[in-house]
């Protein structure tokens, strides 16, 4: 069959396709209405199409046209639709904690990195009051302390952050935890190092600000604050941590893989893990910002905090498991 | 008159015409193997160099190294998609108008300060949401961030399909290392490096940013080309004419209405040059007459006697 023939046969199914085309396009990715039932039929009439006309070799300008034609289409048929909050709780439900649980070394790993020289670094600064001056200069030794003053109205507030609200707080933390979150992941391209020396660091200074307040004598301030947010926000940065470690396993130990094949797989379940780990990194912000600085019994805090590590410990270890779907 | 460069038929921009290999014509083995309109890299090796058209059984030419960036995707159906991604210039100028776009939302929520407390948050919120998930949301939900958009980029993963949450999220994260050590260093080493300009995060995520380009022809433009090929009396062709002949033939006829009389006239004599001279010692005809004739030999071509 001849080029002209040809298309002058196709031109009512080509314009009927391409008046769908408009449609659809210009309702971008709602769902349309009423459903398109003859779009993939024509779609894939146009395909076929497409295929004769190249194999025929009719002219250029409209095999140019036809796949011009085609590429919309298929962006049409195959785009997915986004649903924000049933799949956001069944992730949180079971997606992200057996993640997590799959990648089991990685987090113990990543929480060995940020909670055994936080440790290390707590009990020495305990001892040693000149220590935290190999972390920190004076000054933020000093704006640290003020922090947890015992004559502070709001403790964990710098002086010119007395008078802040608790809303605006909550936006300091969304901000600073969330992007450390983000940046700890981030950083596992560099070969995971980045992740390593993030981790490694807020380690040793929250250990070393941990030691040097007690030694100071705040203790009645500083751990009432921390006890009932730390659960989330540490965990949720181990778990971040972990995230950026996996990225950097891909790029030095492949396995059997290319680097970037295992790049592209252990990018997608890490994008998993630092997804959960800003969810609950939003959690420690409320909780901090609304709860911590509040005025409760120091016993409260410390119990909200105990129910917060065994909660967070429950979640990450059973939640998802049993289901008929398998993990 | 010029002489065409050494790839081409004739002097066309490299972009709108590359006839096909003759090896590839048989029939539906071929289809798939060749992309239209534009080239595909896996043509270049076979492409006959300057030759004419009744040759090129004959004369191979040597490896040509590819040209363009167009990236081939096979579809369910069975049929190869051309893929453009986009360099890293488009790419830097679309940051920009973004850069442009967040710095105007900023501006806009300054009066928030006014709000004291409550206020103060939601700037930091924005802040936080500006900086890391306004091109998540953009891309998720239309495609491409504003700025993509006025410079005709999208999104997609690497089959061609529009980008998803997971791989937006990931390319989006990652973009703190791709701006290392300073404004998008790393990004732009990988974007060259990389056959289809991809910076870390999309070599991560699996993601390409490529032109959504329009159709080369517009409908209307091309279906005037074709009722005029139906207002020419048909010539047939001389026998033997090559496929690459016959498309050069199709091409030339689609443009011609957009080409100015004097180039309409060059081509179409550099056209009839190379076909090998007739038997009987005629010549080809030149000026107006060479492009009623080649215009003819495309009414043939596309309708039959």
């Amino acid at each position: 069959m001849r080029q002209q023939p040809f298309a002058a046969d196709r031109a009512g199914q080509w314009e009927e396709y391409r008046q769908l085309l408009d449609t659809l396009e210009s309702r971008g990715r709602r769902r349309p209405d009423p459903a398109p039932v003859r779009f993939p039929v024509l779609y894939r009439r146009l395909c076929a199409d497409y295929a004769l006309a190249r194999a025929r070799h009719y002219s250029p300008g409209l095999i140019a046209e036809l796949h011009a034609l085609v590429r919309r289409g298929y962006r049409c048929l195959y785009q997915r639709r986004p649903a924000l909050l049933g799949p956001t709780l069944a992730f949180m439900a079971a997606g992200f904690p057996r993640t997590l649980r799959r990648h089991a070394a990685a987090f113990w790993l990543a929480a060995a990195l940020l909670f055994l020289p936080m440790a290390i670094m707590g009990v020495a600064c305990h001892q040693d009051g000149e220590l935290i001056y190999s972390l920190m200069d004076s000054s933020e030794v000093t704006d640290l302390e003020a922090l947890y003053d015992p004559a502070n109205r709001k403790v964990g507030r710098a002086a010119q952050r007395q008078a802040d609200t608790d809303f605006q707080m909550f936006g300091y933390y969304v901000m600073n935890n969330i992007g450390i979150g983000f940046r700890t992941f981030a950083g596992g391209l560099l070969l995971g190092l980045g992740s390593v020396i993030i981790l490694l660091f807020n380690g040793l200074a929250i250990g070393a600000a941990a030691g040097h307040l007690t030694r100071l004598g705040f203790e009645s301030t500083f751990w009432p604050f921390v006890s009932s947010h730390a659960p989330y926000e540490l965990t949720a940065i181990a778990i971040s941590g972990a995230a950026g470690l996996l990225l950097g396993q891909a790029l030095l130990a492949p396995g059997r893989r290319t680097r970037l094949a295992a790049l592209r797989a252990n990018a997608r379940d890490a994008v998993v893990l630092v997804g959960g780990a800003a969810l609950m990194l939003l959690l420690a912000a409320v909780v901090e910002a609304f709860w911590s600085a509040g005025g409760t019994p120091a016993e409260v805090k410390y119990g909200v905090g105990a129910v917060g590590w065994i909660l967070v410990a429950v979640y990450l270890s059973l939640a998802g498991r049993g289901d008929r779907h398998g993990a | 008159m010029f002489t065409g460069s050494p790839s081409t038929p004739f002097n066309l921009k490299s972009r709108e015409y590359h006839p096909p290999s003759f090896r590839q014509d048989a029939g539906i083995q071929g289809q798939g193997r060749y992309f239209s309109a534009t080239t595909d890299r896996r043509d270049e090796t076979e492409r006959p160099t300057n030759v004419p058209f009744a040759t090129h059984g004959r004369a191979r030419p040597a490896v040509v190294a590819p040209r363009d960036t167009i990236r081939l995707n096979e579809t369910p159906e069975g049929v190869d998609l051309g893929l453009r991604p986009a360099g890293p210039t488009a790419r830097a100028v679309a940051l920009a108008v973004d850069g442009g776009i967040r710095l105007l939302v900023y501006l806009a929520l300054t009066p928030l300060a006014a709000f004291a407390g409550l206020g103060a948050g939601m700037i930091l919120i924005a802040g936080f949401l500006l900086e890391w998930f306004y091109p998540v949301v953009f891309e998720v939900w239309t495609g491409a961030t504003p700025g993509k958009r006025a410079l005709g980029l999208l999104v997609v993963h690497d089959d061609g399909t529009p980008v998803g949450l997971p791989a937006s999220l990931i390319r989006n994260l990652l973009r703190v290392v791709d701006f290392l050590p300073l404004f998008y260093g790393v990004g732009l080493v990988c974007t060259l490096a990389d056959r289809d300009f991809r910076r870390l995060g999309d070599l991560a995520a699996g993601t390409l940013v490529v032109h959504a380009d329009n159709p080369v022809a517009r409908p209307a433009a091309l279906a005037a080309a074709l009722a005029a090929q139906c207002d020419t009396a048909p010539r047939p062709p001389p026998a033997g004419l090559s496929l690459t002949a016959a498309q050069a033939i199709l091409a030339f006829d689609e443009r011609a209405a957009r080409l100015s009389a004097a180039r309409r006239i060059e081509l179409a004599e550099t056209l009839l040059a190379r076909f090998p001279p007739a038997a009987d010692g005629q010549t080809w005809p030149s000026g107006p007459a060479a492009v009623a004739l080649v215009a003819g030999y495309a009414s043939w071509l596309t309708r039959g006697r």
